[in-house]
């Protein structure tokens, strides 16, 4: 990336404007069938999605929306008392489901949908002792990655049940917002490691052929794993992978499924950051990772953005003018209720306007800082088009909110 | 070492912070640890979750698998401030260190990542990757060089809010996987130093609704840990922006109840002329109005936001928004503005 001065003032006039992401036209393309929104933690994935979905579904399209955040947040702003691991319909207030469209939104529930899979794809005495192992249930309620194999396999039941016509999905708070890409590649590793042959290699027929293989290394690092997890654990382990191993291979090809689902047009990824330093680099990430991996990226969504409605005012002309004002009032006949600056010797006498210029050239210089991060990120990826969504003062909670957001991702 | 003052948490060497993403965990924590060097002695800076955030704060190439020193505090006047180290913590090899340490396994490593161990141990496996975690935090707090701890503190940048409680408490999802064991010995120690006095869990957050509810769902969660569970630190209120209207303007500007045309004429005694006049002035003074309200309307939900924390009954503290960019003079603002409040 080429160092960007920002004092210069030559880059700032040959400003880089990006392409128009044209959210619109995705939500009304009928062969959009999966949007997925991606980017970092607290850059508002979740509204973004719950907005979306509200927005197509009010044009129209049968939608559900995914979310995989185990907070209640979509829950709260699409005014659900609770979310299950079962899609619910999302009424839509009187005069805004006239399109024909409808809402549904589900929370993904990890533990659910992986005891689901056990019960369907095993009989009923084995998916019990499946279901009883304690290693099983610590890997199905735990975080690491669990979670992503559970999005993918989610993501898959929907897309196959066909009832709806678009579903928006939101990824992961994971430490890396990259990491439900990986999923289905990590389970093959993991499913076709050394380490599970090792484990089953008492239960298979093979066993015999299998241990010419081992050697001095494998020993010791079975004399590892024995130290480290325990005989017990180990056992546990042992049977877990026992019973899961018919099941795994379907498991598996359903992720890898899943993730060339993902690679076809009818799939959108909306990378999602604020204009910050640290969400906008995980961004390009993104955008670079998914362009890597064949993913149809759509736009980046710029989240929180702070224009002004008086841009024509700039920052130093306001900064002046207000402190022009403030040197200007002298004793001024009409008394002030409230000053802002009643502790100064000489009260200004248009306190307000002192305030809302010192505001205003604030404002001016967090939206120049804004647009300078946005540049950056624009150069570095010149055909990813981008809308923008202005910060709103109080928090998303109700459908109105919703529907607000949705507005602005019209306006771009 | 004799300190100048009493803080909120003396005794404690193990500071763990969390707090929801965008919310600048990373930062404060590292202010906390600059605050925490300031009288001298090292301190160690930790992250676990593979982000180099660190190195992209202190601006330095990513962090080594060894502890490093980043960052000299800022000191006090007659006293030069202490060192900040800081490692990137990562469960491979925690893991290695772990079997090199314990279990006299010196090249176990490399045989384990060939079978496919580390990766599942690292991230398949749940609840071990978090232990190797802890326990590289707990094994830095606890190490010791001639009877003298090597670290007076440990911040440790922890994973998110959402998270924390089980990142916490290991042993016991330790203990349901493994009821007896090597791993459920180590599990134990670790757990002795997180729930020890020795150890807070502080929560960063910013005054925004679903961030706040999400330090109150952490901290009921922490609360709600079996008895001896862990000790809560204090609130961290990040990116604080003063607010630049008294009271009364304040309800009037969140109601939209300005007079514009007060505003218009004050426009024109600062000599900004519009353009197009008169009417001109009036459309600027009405932009500037609406900016006015949205000021307001963020300060009057921020207020509600700081009085829900403050019923939480930890110490609050409070750090200003940096609009400049964050630098090591920022963090200096930042671990300056926790040492007055007494959080360091």
């Amino acid at each position: 990336m080429p160092p960007q001065d920002s004092a210069s003032g030559t880059l700032g006039e040959v400003e880089l404007r990006p392409n128009r992401l044209e959210v619109d036209r995705l939500l009304d393309d009928p062969r959009t069938r999966i949007i997925v929104c991606c980017g970092s933690g607290g850059v508002g994935k979740t509204t973004t999605a719950a907005a979306l979905g509200l927005r197509a579904a009010e044009r129209g399209r049968h939608v559900v929306v995914l979310t995989v955040d185990p907070a209640r947040r979509l829950a709260q702003s699409m005014g659900l008392t609770s979310l299950d691991n079962t899609p619910r319909p999302v009424p839509l207030p009187d005069g805004h489901g006239e399109g024909g469209g409808s809402l549904h939104a589900m929370m993904l529930d990890m533990k659910r949908t992986f005891d689901e899979i056990v019960e369907t794809h095993s009989d009923p005495d084995r998916a019990a002792q499946i279901l009883a192992n304690p290693f099983y249930q610590s890997l199905s309620s735990s975080f690491a990655g669990t979670q992503e194999y559970m999005a993918m396999e989610k993501l898959g039941q929907l897309r196959r049940a066909d009832e709806w016509d678009l579903i928006v999905v939101d990824t992961p708070p994971s430490r890396s917002a990259l990491d439900f890409l990986d999923a289905p590649q990590r389970l093959s590793r993991f499913l076709d490691g050394r380490l599970i042959r090792l484990l089953t290699a008492p239960t298979r027929v093979s066993s015999r052929a299998y241990l010419k293989v081992v050697n001095a290394w494998v020993g010791m690092a079975t004399g590892a794993v024995t130290k480290v997890l325990g005989t017990q654990l180990l056992r546990d382990v042992q049977t877990f992978v026992a019973a899961l191993d018919t099941m795994f291979g379907g498991f598996r090809e359903r992720a890898e499924d899943t993730y060339r689902l993902l690679q076809t047009p009818g799939t959108a990824f909306l990378v999602i950051a604020t204009p910050e330093p640290d969400a906008l680099r995980e961004a390009s990430y993104f955008v670079e990772r998914l362009s890597q991996d064949r993913m149809p990226l759509a736009g980046l969504i710029l989240n929180r953005v702070h224009p002004s409605p008086a841009a024509r005012l700039s920052a130093a002309r306001s900064l002046a003018a207000a402190e022009a004002l403030q040197a200007a009032g002298n004793g001024s006949p009409r008394s002030m209720p409230n000053d802002a600056a009643a502790d100064t010797a000489e009260a200004p006498r248009h306190p307000l306007a002192v305030t809302a210029l010192r505001l205003h050239a604030e404002r001016m210089q967090l939206a120049a800082a804004e647009r300078r991060l946005a540049q950056r990120f624009t150069a570095a990826h010149p055909g990813v088009p981008v809308a923008r969504v202005p910060a709103q003062p109080e928090d998303v909670h109700d459908l109105a909110g919703l529907r607000k957001i949705g507005e602005s991702f019209a306006a771009g | 070492m004799v300190r100048s003052r009493d803080t909120d948490w003396e005794g404690v060497r193990l500071h763990v912070v969390t707090g929801k993403g965008g919310t600048g965990k990373t930062t404060v924590a590292a202010a906390l640890a600059l605050a925490l060097a300031a009288e001298g002695g090292k301190v160690l800076l930790m992250e676990v979750e593979g982000r180099q955030g660190i190195a992209q704060l202190f601006d330095c190439p990513p962090l080594p698998r060894e502890e490093r020193k980043v960052a000299v505090a800022p000191g006090m006047p007659g006293r030069a401030g202490g060192d900040v180290y800081a490692l990137a913590a990562d469960p491979e090899s925690a893991l290695v260190e772990y079997l090199e340490t314990f279990y006299n396994l010196p090249h176990a490593g490399r045989a384990l990542n060939r079978l496919g161990v580390i990766d599942f141990v690292t991230t398949i496996a749940p609840g071990l990757r978090d232990i190797l975690l802890t326990g590289k935090a707990a094994e830095a707090t606890r190490r010791r060089v001639a009877g003298r701890p090597v670290y007076q503190a440990v911040v440790m940048d922890a994973p998110p809010t959402g998270r924390i409680a089980r990142f916490l408490n290991i042993a016991t999802e330790v203990g349901a996987l493994a009821k007896v064991g090597p791993i459920r010995g180590h599990a134990d120690t670790v757990q002795g130093v997180i729930r020890s006095p020795q150890t807070a869990v502080h929560f960063v957050t910013v005054l925004e609704e679903m961030p706040v509810q999400e330090t109150l769902d952490g901290v009921a969660e922490l609360r709600g840990l079996a008895p001896g569970g862990l000790q809560l630190g204090g609130i961290m209120i990040n990116m604080v922006r003063p607010v630049e209207l008294a009271d009364d303007q304040l309800a009037a500007a969140a109601a939209g109840r300005l007079d514009v045309h007060d505003l218009a004429l004050g426009l024109k005694a600062a000599g900004i002329e519009d353009s197009s006049g008169s009417a001109g002035n009036l459309g600027l003074a009405g932009s500037l109005a609406v900016e006015l309200t949205e000021h307001a309307r963020e300060a009057i939900a921020q207020r509600g936001q700081r009085e829900v924390l403050a019923d939480v009954g930890q110490p609050c503290y409070e750090l200003p928004l940096i609009t400049d960019g964050m630098d090591l003079a920022g963090l200096y603002r930042l671990a300056g503005a926790l040492r007055e409040q007494g959080a360091a």
